[in-house]
């Protein structure tokens, strides 16, 4: 059941992001994406990260992916021209892929710990949501604040940038 | 049952997608998306990890806080790059990177 739901997100998820490469049009592109990372968040589902799957899907597939969709309609992007390949980078670009797939592959299949079942999680009475923020409450309250105040100054630079003359 | 070999290959494809994206396409914007798809990818190996390493029968909660972490900075780090592709395109009219060449030696 398990391993049936991880081939079919893992299969979609890659399809759907070779589709955000390979196709033309930005927009095909985007809503490509939008599916690949809705298959990511039903894996981190299968993981039991319930948390982290809604965040994926609220943050990502929704806001993030609803500003660039805002933005290529701003923009008003056409299909990429096809242009003549630069042979040298396509080769350098395929050659680098390969190679960081076949270290991976190596890696992974030469540790036997890394092929072990999936252990069974304890019986809990607290839920995954509020593990989550008890771990990031107690353990790490000064990144969180720092992350705040990275966002307010994400939002302070994007009004800025976005005047219409820099000075 | 899936193993986590199978979840870190899974993972590990993904993010060659997403390099392979950035180093093959032109469009500013088709690049910045598959800097969201690398940066997810690196999310599903550390959750992967924080379900298969249980602390006393727990998932490894540590994990999960910097994955909520790296999304946090994602998202601030979308407004800003595309307030950038926005700004970049009222100064050049483009958003071919093969036409922003002012670097170029």
């Amino acid at each position: 059941m398990l391993l049936a739901a991880f081939w079919l997100f893992a299969t979609l998820m890659l399809a759907f992001g070779t589709c955000v490469v390979l196709l033309r049009d930005p927009v095909s592109c985007a809503m490509s994406l939008v599916l690949s990372f809705i298959s990511l968040a039903a894996l981190f589902i299968t993981l039991d990260a319930t948390f982290i799957g809604v965040i994926q899907v609220l943050v990502y597939a929704g806001a993030v992916m609803v500003l660039f969709l805002f933005i290529i309609m701003l923009l008003d992007l056409r299909s990429e021209k096809s242009r003549r390949l630069n042979f040298g980078a396509t080769i350098g670009g395929l050659l680098v892929v390969a190679a960081f797939l076949s270290i991976l592959t190596g890696v992974v299949y030469s540790s036997p710990a890394l092929s072990k079942a999936l252990p069974p999680l304890g019986a809990s009475p607290i839920s995954d949501v509020k593990l989550v923020g008890m771990t990031l409450f107690h353990s790490f309250p000064l990144p969180f604040e720092v992350v705040g105040v990275l966002l307010l100054s994400a939002t302070v630079g994007v009004v800025v940038l976005s005047r219409k003359s820099l000075r | 049952m899936p193993t986590l070999a199978n979840y870190l290959i899974a993972s590990g494809i993904l993010f060659a997608i997403g390099l392979g994206g950035v180093m093959l396409r032109r469009s500013i914007i088709v690049i910045f998306m598959s800097l969201e798809m690398m940066l997810s990818a690196a999310n599903l190996s550390l959750v992967a990890f924080s379900r298969y390493g249980l602390v006393s029968g727990h998932q490894n909660y540590d994990a999960q806080v910097l994955v909520f972490f790296i999304i946090t900075v994602a998202a601030a780090e979308v407004a800003v790059g595309l307030a950038i592709i926005v700004s970049l395109y009222r100064a050049r009219q483009t958003t071919h990177v093969e036409d922003l060449d002012t670097l170029k030696f």
